[in-house]
């Protein structure tokens, strides 16, 4: 079991939480995730580390609420435990070298942008922040990347509330034909990374960005993450989640996440009715 | 042995095979002449002593039987029932020759049950020597893993395996399924280790939660013996193949045995529940894959193999069993691709096959014929076509050796090219069977005893 040490509400269904894992702790870098069971009858859930203390010895982690398991755990306070924490997982998102970049987080991918941004800004990258949500009240971590040593933070909303309006791919653009960006990367829902690296192509600008297939195990061991790769068939837990952005199939992508669409509503329709939150 | 109805059975997850009555296997012990020259023995990879403990169960004295199953099999629950009997002890028994050998097998699960259900005090747990102040690790709770770690344990080492995954049992657990080799056999089988005194850690990944280096250097272990198994799945790279409905059988049976996808929604992992499901391949892996869809309320299984019956891997009894239950054989055809609407499986194109010359294995090499393809409709395709070995943790010990197919080198005695670190099972061999890989454990933990003592 794996005590629940910190938790915090972002927005009406982001919510950070932190749990004392010592071991993993030690090895976190940015861009890698963990796979979460929150009890005995949980399935294997991947999120990605949002923050960590190796002398402390706990991780941290942003969820968004969108089905069953994700409502279960926020409904976990601190005291409380999960039944399983495994990590890290995946290839660390490669942060040496960069010289300027900007660095995209729409929606929860803030949460995974967060570290990645710190990260090659404390590699010694120029790093420009583009934070996109649907409105003010959905925008999180706004005020944590403020604070880091960023060349600028750039704040979209869809509908004006915080920040410009508009969407994320707009000052992606501005960067990429001005020429003031040699590489990109964006962390989001697969529609969102998918315009970005289109919106890049155009002029060249390398792109990554990290994918979220379903995912059993997280090992290696199921395939249940493949993803296309340059026509390729790659496994996101153990050759992933950063990929080139130029050379994924976001289509098969989408595709794939849906798959599980009406068991994931019958699911959380189920837990929803005897729950007490009534969310 | 009784075994219950094929309709009754295929529509639940409980025990296919009933196993034998006391007075059944008496009688079947009975049958064996205790010969002088026990030809058996020598069948068994692990060597067990069976013309002894057959001799017990004569007898009436069944402790003692398990205590002789004990001796060489840690798990003779687990054996007894999934072990290629027939191509090993029992076609080594001098009664094979006039088609009826001694059943081995039944009567190992028979001995293994009536020790699990002892209550824990009267079971029989091995002696264990006096500590010996040595630390080991071993990586992987698969049937290398646990026959390694029982083994050290029972040379007064002291003992903690890691497994990535939230359960203990590797393939035994997440694999091999509940009608076939019940998890509570599996449990009980591990919790006898524990007795032992062996610890096991779930959810460490060892490359990513610690290196091997690390085990050693920081934490103060003597010796590390790797079971890691073969796990990554193949795919055929067919198109079509990453539309949704088609997995590896590692997903599907993970998803249904770990995770509990048959109990969905009480269970929070889904799985499709095809109804029309077409299984590739022709081991017990393609059957177990096959004879689950079944039970989770398929209307028609096909099983797609490019030979014919003859070749195939799997047990008879098992190509028996899927039959029976209503598993349909298309013999001699291939996928060659899969097809769909709106992302989802629609169908599967298999061309036809015919048998040419014998290749390398000696069996006779499928040949596709021009333009022979047909499609089976269906909306689940599971891909049981074999597994490599997975690279994660190879990645992480960069100086350890490894086959031009990543499999880790050990010698005969599990020895690999970094000094204490030992070897053995799947990720050695390739997928092979669960007593070799527990024999490969078993022999490596000699050789580690061997080595931790010659180094005092
Ligand atoms: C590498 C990686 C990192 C991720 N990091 C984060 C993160 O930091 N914060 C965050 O909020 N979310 C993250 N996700 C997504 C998160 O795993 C899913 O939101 C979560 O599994 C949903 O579970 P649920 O039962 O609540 O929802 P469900 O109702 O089961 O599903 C909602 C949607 O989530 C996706 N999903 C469902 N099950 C899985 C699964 N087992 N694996 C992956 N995706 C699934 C599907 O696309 C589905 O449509 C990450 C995913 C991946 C692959
Ligand atoms: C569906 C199926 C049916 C089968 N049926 C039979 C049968 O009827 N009879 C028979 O004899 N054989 C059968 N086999 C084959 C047999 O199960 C295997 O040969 C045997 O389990 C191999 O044992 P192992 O210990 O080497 O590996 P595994 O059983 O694969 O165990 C390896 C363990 O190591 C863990 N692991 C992997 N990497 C790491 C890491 N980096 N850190 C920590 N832990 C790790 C894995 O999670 C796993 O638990 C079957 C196999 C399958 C898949
Ligand atoms: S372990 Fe397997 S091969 Fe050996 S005696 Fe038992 S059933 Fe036969
Ligand atoms: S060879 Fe057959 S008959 Fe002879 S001892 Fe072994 S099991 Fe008994
Ligand atoms: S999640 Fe199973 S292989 Fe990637």
């Amino acid at each position: 079991m794996f005590e629940v040490v910190h938790k915090r509400q972002l927005s009406d269904a982001v919510f950070e939480m932190g749990v004392a894992a010592p071991r993993i702790a030690r090895k976190v870098a940015a861009g890698q995730f963990l796979m979460l069971r929150v009890d005995e009858d949980g399935e294997r859930i991947p999120l990605t580390f949002s923050d960590w203390s190796a002398e402390e010895g706990w991780v941290r982690f942003i969820f968004m609420r969108v089905g069953k398991s994700t409502h279960k755990l926020s409904h976990l306070e601190v005291g409380d435990a999960v039944a399983d924490v495994v990590g890290p997982l995946g290839v660390p998102t490669h942060t040496e070298d960069l010289g300027r970049v900007a660095v995209v987080g729409g929606g929860v991918g803030a949460a995974v942008a967060y570290p990645v941004a710190r990260a090659m800004a404390e590699a010694g990258a120029e790093v420009t922040v583009i934070l996109g949500a649907r409105n003010a009240e959905l925008l999180i971590l706004a005020d944590e990347f403020a604070a880091l040593p960023l060349a600028e933070l750039i704040v979209m909303t869809d509908d004006g509330s915080a920040g410009e309006k508009g969407l994320v791919t707009a000052p992606l653009k501005r960067l990429a034909e001005s020429g003031s960006i040699d590489h990109a990367m964006a962390i989001g829902p697969a529609i969102m990374m998918k315009f970005c690296a289109e919106t890049t192509r155009a002029f060249r600008v390398p792109t990554t960005v990290s994918l979220n297939p379903i995912m059993v195990d997280g090992t290696g061991m199921c395939g249940a993450c493949r993803v296309s790769v340059a026509g390729e068939t790659r496994f996101g837990c153990v050759d992933g989640p950063d990929f080139d952005g130029h050379a994924v199939d976001f289509e098969e992508l989408m595709s794939r996440q849906r798959v599980y669409a009406e068991e994931e509503r019958e699911a959380d329709a189920e837990y929803s009715r005897g729950c007490a939150c009534h969310l | 042995m009784p075994e219950r109805a094929a309709r009754e059975r295929a529509a639940d997850f409980d025990e296919v095979a009933l196993g034998y009555t006391e007075e059944q296997a008496r009688a079947e012990a009975m049958r064996c002449l205790q010969c002088k020259n026990a030809t058996c023995i020598p069948g068994c990879p692990v060597n067990i002593d069976i013309k002894s403990f057959i001799g017990h169960i004569i007898d009436g004295d069944y402790a003692a039987g398990v205590a002789v199953l004990k001796e060489r099999n840690a798990l003779p629950a687990v054996c007894g029932r999934v072990c290629p009997q027939e191509e090993q002890c029992e076609i080594a028994c001098v009664l094979a020759k006039k088609g009826e050998p001694v059943a081995i097998g039944r009567l190992e699960r028979w001995l293994g049950d009536f020790d699990l259900a002892c209550e824990l005090e009267k079971r029989c747990v091995p002696e264990v020597a006096p500590a010996s102040g040595f630390r080991c690790a071993v990586v992987g709770s698969g049937p290398a893993g646990l026959a390694c770690a029982g083994e050290l344990a029972r040379l007064g080492h002291s003992v903690t395996v890691f497994e990535s995954l939230h359960a203990p049992g590797g393939v035994l657990t997440y694999g091999i399924p509940e009608f076939r080799l019940p998890k509570a056999i599996v449990e009980s089988e591990i919790l006898m280790l524990t007795e032992m005194g062996v610890e096991i850690v779930t959810d460490a990944v060892i490359g990513a939660t610690y290196t091997i280096d690390e085990l050693m250097a920081e934490e103060g272990f003597d010796a590390v013996f790797v079971g890691s198994g073969a796990g990554l799945p193949i795919f055929m790279g067919v198109p079509g193949e990453n539309l949704n409905g088609v997995y590896s059988a590692n997903e599907f049976l993970t998803r249904v045995n770990l995770m509990r996808a048959y109990e969905f929604p009480h269970a929070d992992t889904p799985v499709a529940r095809g109804r029309k499901v077409a299984v590739v391949g022709g081991g017990n892996v393609a059957m177990d894959a096959a004879r689950t869809a079944l039970r989770l309320g398929a209307e028609e299984v096909f099983l797609v193999y490019r030979r014919t019956e003859d070749e195939m891997p799997a047990r008879r009894e098992e190509v028996h069993h899927a039959r029976e239950e209503g598993v349909e054989f298309k013999m001699l055809c291939s996928p060659s691709e899969i097809v769909g609407k709106d992302g989802f499986v629609t169908g599967l194109v298999a061309t036809r096959m015919e048998l040419g010359e014998p290749d390398a294995s000696g069996r006779r090499a499928p040949v596709c014929v021009l333009g022979s393809e047909f499609e089976i409709e269906c909306d689940t395709v599971i891909m049981a076509v074999g597994t490599r070995a997975n690279p994660l943790l190879a990645k992480a010990a960069p100086d350890l050796e490894l086959s031009s197919r990543g499999y880790i080198l050990a010698d005969d005695d599990g020895a690999t090219s970094l000094p204490g670190v030992f070897a053995g099972g799947d990720i050695v061999t390739g997928a092979a069977t669960v007593i070799q890989a527990m024999g490969a454990g078993k022999i490596s933990a000699r050789a580690m005893d061997r080595y931790l003592r010659e180094r005092r």
